[in-house]
C-alpha cells in the first residue's frame, strides 16, 4: 500500500484572544458576575456585546506526506508548528479542514510526559509506555532494549527524582523511541540531553525512517539536525504554508528570510491599564536591546564591539539589584553569563544599564539572550526572561579576524580574539655543538 | 497490512472515541496504579490510612449520635455508622479526586492524546481500591458486635456498583466544571460537606417524613447507604427509594459522560 500517510486539507485552527489577557483562567465567579451584569444591562436597555479578538494559529493548510519520509516543520515561534503537531496528535481539534492519517501516531511533544518523580525507572517505563499507547505485553517485550538504549541499568529501581537530568531524558526518549508507531511526531525533544545522546537519538530516528519505513514529522529550531535528519521540509509562516520542498533548500531560504532576529523587545508600562512587564512588586523589565555602532541591530559583526541594553522600572527602593545576561547559541549551549555584582541602591524610577561586549567574542551563529534582574536572596527571583533577544552573528572582512585568512568552517562556540605574544628568542643550550657539525 | 485510518476534523472525534477507549483500556489500570503507588509510597503509615480515616470518623459519629439519642434500628450503632461511612467515604473521595484529576494532570493532557475520560475514571478506581481495603474495618466492627452476615451480604457489590455510577457521574461533571472554571475547586469541598448531611450517614433515612422520602432518594447515596445497611441486616429494604436512587444515578452518569464529552474537545485549549 502506498500513497500519502498524512493528508492535510485546508486545516485551520482559531483561538479566541480574551480581552483581558492577564486572567489566564475563566473564573466561575466572573462568569456569574458577567451574566448578572449583562442581564442588568439588557434590562436598562444599554446593549453592547463584549468583543473578542480572533487569532488564527493555522490558516488553510494543505500538504501531503508520503510514507517513510522524515519531514521537518520549520518556522518562527508562533508560526503554528506546535499547533499543527497538536492537531495531528489529536490533542486539540481543528476549527476547520481535515487531516487524514493512515497508521498509528505517536507524539513526542515533550520528553518524559507522565513521568512521576516518586516512581522508579522501571515503574516509569511501564507508566510512560502506557500513556504513549503501548500494551503491557509490548512494553515487557521491549523492556530490555529500552533500558539498554537509555543506559540506566544500574538505576532501574531508583526513583527518577534522584536521576540526573541526562539520565531522565535518556530514559524518556528511549521509551518513545521503541514505540514503533507508523508515524512519529517529534517536537524539539532533541534540545535536551548531552551531545552524545543527541547523536544517538538522531541515529535512531534516521534508522526508523530508513530501515523500517516509518514516517517522522519533526519540529526543531536546530537547523543542522533538520538537514541531517530530514529530506523534506515544510515552512510555516504566520500559520500559513510558505513553502514545501527539499529540506536543504527550505532551511536555506528560511534562514535567509524568516529566521528570528529580535534586536529589541519592549513592554508597556502605562500609567493606567494592564501592566504586563515581567517582574514583581520591586522591579519590572521594560526593554532589552541589541546595539552595534549605536544602532539597534539583529545582525552583529563579530569583529566589532556590541552592547546589550536593559531598561527597567524600579517600583520601590531596592538594594543590590543584580542585572545579568546569559548568552546561548543555536544548539542550546550556554556560551557565558555576565552579571553586575556591584553593590547598589536604587530609588523608584526608570533605569538603563548597558553590557559592553568587545569585538571577537562570538562565533558565527544565532545567539539568544536571557535577561535577569535578581537579588542576592535566592528565594526572590524577580525577572528571568529567557530568549528575549536573538541576533545573528556574522564574520566580516576584518583587519585581523580570528580565523585569519582561512575561509572554511572554524571550530569553537566562541571566537575569542585572545592575544598571542610575539615569538621571543630563548637560549638553546645545544646550539654551539650543532654549529660545529 | 491493514492500518487504521484516522480522520481528524472539527467535531469528528466521536466515532473513534469508544474504539480508542477500548484500545487504551490498560491506561485505566496504569494511572490508578500510579496514584496508589505514589500515595502509599509517600504516606508513612501507608495502607493503614485507608482504614484509619473511616475508623476515626466512625468513632466520632458514634459518640455524637449516642448523645443525640438517635434510634438504632436493631443493630449496634457502630455497625450502622460503619456501613454508611464506607460507601460515603468512597463516594466523597471519588468525586473529589475525579473532580480535581483533569487539572492535576494538565501537563499530561496537553502533551499526549488518549481518551480523556480515563483520567477521572482512574481517579474513581483509586478510591475504589481504598474502599476495598477499608472493608476490613466493616468486617472487624461486625465481628466485634457479633453481627453475622446473612445471604444479604451477596448484594453488596450491587450497591457498590450504584455508588460507583453515582460517583463517576458526579465526578465527570465536577472534572469538566473544574477544568472550565478554575475557582470551582474552592466550592467542591463545601459541596461534598453539604452532601454528607444530605445523605443518611449520621441518621437513618427512615427518619425522613414519608411523603418526602422519594424526593429525598434523588440523592443516589440514599439508595446506596440504605442498601449497605440492609446488606448487613440493619434495616428493611425500601424498593421505591432504591429505584429512585438507581434512576438518579443512571441519569447522573449519562449526563456526566455527555457533558464531559462536549467539554473534552476543547480541553487542551482550556488547560
Amino acid at each position: 500500500m502506498s500513497g500519502p500517510v498524512i493528508q492535510v486539507e485546508g486545516l485551520s485552527k482559531r483561538y479566541w484572544l480574551d480581552q483581558r489577557p492577564r486572567e489566564r483562567y475563566v473564573a466561575l465567579r466572573d462568569v456569574l458576575a458577567g451574566a448578572a451584569k449583562g442581564f442588568l444591562r439588557r434590562l436598562s436597555g444599554r446593549g453592547g456585546s463584549t468583543t473578542r479578538d480572533e487569532f488564527w494559529a493555522l490558516r488553510d493548510l494543505s500538504f501531503e506526506i508520503p510514507r517513510g519520509e522524515a519531514v521537518a516543520v520549520v518556522g518562527r515561534n508562533g508560526a503554528g508548528k506546535s499547533t499543527l503537531l497538536k492537531i495531528l496528535s489529536r490533542i486539540v481539534e481543528p476549527t476547520a479542514g481535515r487531516a487524514l492519517i493512515r497508521g498509528r501516531v505517536a507524539s513526542l511533544l515533550e520528553v518524559g510526559t507522565g513521568f512521576h518523580p516518586e516512581l522508579t525507572g522501571r515503574e516509569n517505563i511501564f507508566l510512560n509506555g502506557a500513556i504513549l499507547g503501548m500494551r503491557r505485553a509490548e512494553i515487557r517485550r521491549k523492556f530490555d532494549d529500552i533500558v539498554a538504549f537509555a543506559e540506566v541499568e544500574r538505576f532501574l529501581d531508583t526513583p527518577v527524582k534522584r536521576y540526573s537530568s541526562g539520565m531522565y531524558v535518556r530514559l524518556a526518549f528511549a521509551v518513545a523511541a521503541f514505540l514503533e508507531p507508523e508515524i512519529l511526531v517529534v517536537d524539539e525533544v532533541l534540545a535536551v540531553g548531552d551531545a552524545t545522546f543527541q547523536k544517538k537519538c538522531l541515529g535512531k530516528m534516521g534508522e526508523v525512517t530508513a530501515a523500517e519505513g516509518r514516517t517522522v514529522l519533526f519540529v526543531s529550531h536546530n537547523m543542522s539536525a533538520v538537514t541531517q535528519l530530514c529530506r523534506k521540509a515544510i515552512w510555516l509562516k504566520g500559520g500559513k504554508l510558505q513553502a514545501v520542498g527539499d529540506a536543504a533548500t527550505i532551511v536555506r531560504d528560511y534562514l535567509a528570510h524568516d529566521a528570528e532576529q529580535v534586536a529589541e523587545r519592549t513592554w508597556d508600562w502605562p500609567a493606567d491599564g494592564p501592566r504586563r512587564a515581567p517582574g514583581d512588586d520591586r522591579v519590572r523589565l521594560l526593554a532589552g536591546r541589541v546595539f552595534q555602532d549605536a544602532e539597534l541591530s539583529g545582525v552583529i559583526d563579530i569583529n566589532r564591539p556590541m552592547e546589550i541594553e536593559v531598561e527597567f522600572q524600579v517600583l520601590r527602593p531596592v538594594r543590590d539589584l543584580i542585572a545579568g545576561c546569559t548568552f546561548t547559541n543555536s544548539l542550546g549551549t550556554c556560551l557565558f553569563n555576565r552579571c553586575d555584582w556591584k553593590p547598589n541602591q536604587l530609588g523608584p524610577g526608570r533605569y538603563r544599564k548597558r553590557l559592553q561586549i568587545p569585538a571577537q567574542v562570538f562565533a558565527e551563529d544565532r545567539v539568544s539572550v536571557l535577561i535577569q534582574l535578581v537579588f542576592y536572596d535566592p528565594d526572590v527571583g524577580s525577572v528571568l526572561q529567557p530568549d528575549i533577544l536573538h541576533f545573528e552573528t556574522v564574520d566580516s572582512d576584518a583587519e585581523s579576524p580570528v580565523r585569519g585568512h582561512f575561509k572554511g568552517v572554524w571550530p569553537g562556540v566562541l571566537r575569542l580574539g585572545l592575544p598571542w605574544a610575539d615569538a621571543e628568542r630563548i637560549p638553546d643550550p645545544a646550539a654551539p655543538l650543532r654549529a660545529n657539525l | 497490512m491493514l492500518e487504521p485510518e484516522l480522520v481528524i476534523e472539527a467535531g469528528r472525534t466521536e466515532r473513534q472515541y469508544w474504539r480508542d477507549l477500548w484500545r487504551y483500556r490498560e491506561l485505566f489500570y496504569f494511572l490508578a496504579w500510579r496514584d496508589i503507588l505514589v500515595r502509599y509510597k509517600q504516606a508513612a503509615i501507608g495502607i493503614a490510612w485507608a482504614v484509619l480515616r473511616p475508623l476515626m470518623m466512625m468513632v466520632v459519629f458514634t459518640l455524637v449520635s449516642r448523645r443525640l439519642k438517635l434510634p438504632e434500628g436493631g443493630v449496634a450503632y457502630p455497625v450502622l455508622i460503619c456501613a454508611a461511612i464506607l460507601p460515603w467515604q468512597f463516594f466523597a473521595s471519588a468525586v473529589t479526586e475525579a473532580g480535581n484529576s483533569l487539572v492535576e494532570n494538565a501537563n499530561l493532557l496537553t502533551k499526549v492524546y488518549f481518551p480523556r475520560v480515563i483520567v477521572p475514571g482512574s481517579a474513581v478506581i483509586v478510591s475504589l481500591v481504598d474502599f476495598l481495603i477499608s472493608t476490613v474495618l466493616l468486617a472487624g466492627v461486625m465481628a466485634w458486635f457479633h453481627v453475622w452476615p446473612t445471604w444479604r451480604i451477596v448484594a453488596l457489590p450491587l450497591f457498590l456498583a450504584l455508588a460507583f455510577a453515582a460517583a463517576a457521574g458526579l465526578g465527570l461533571w465536577f472534572a469538566a466544571l473544574n477544568a472550565k472554571y478554575r475557582d470551582f475547586r474552592y466550592a467542591l469541598p463545601f459541596l461534598i460537606q453539604l452532601g454528607l448531611y444530605a445523605s443518611p450517614v449520621l441518621y437513618l433515612s427512615s427518619l425522613t417524613p414519608e411523603n418526602w422520602r422519594l424526593f429525598y432518594a434523588i440523592n443516589p447515596m440514599v439508595g446506596v447507604i440504605d442498601g449497605f445497611r440492609w446488606s448487613v441486616g440493619a434495616v428493611d429494604f425500601h424498593w421505591p427509594t432504591f429505584l429512585v436512587s438507581c434512576a438518579s444515578a443512571a441519569l447522573l452518569l449519562f449526563s456526566g459522560v455527555q457533558n464531559f464529552r462536549r467539554m473534552e474537545r476543547g480541553l487542551a485549549d482550556l488547560l
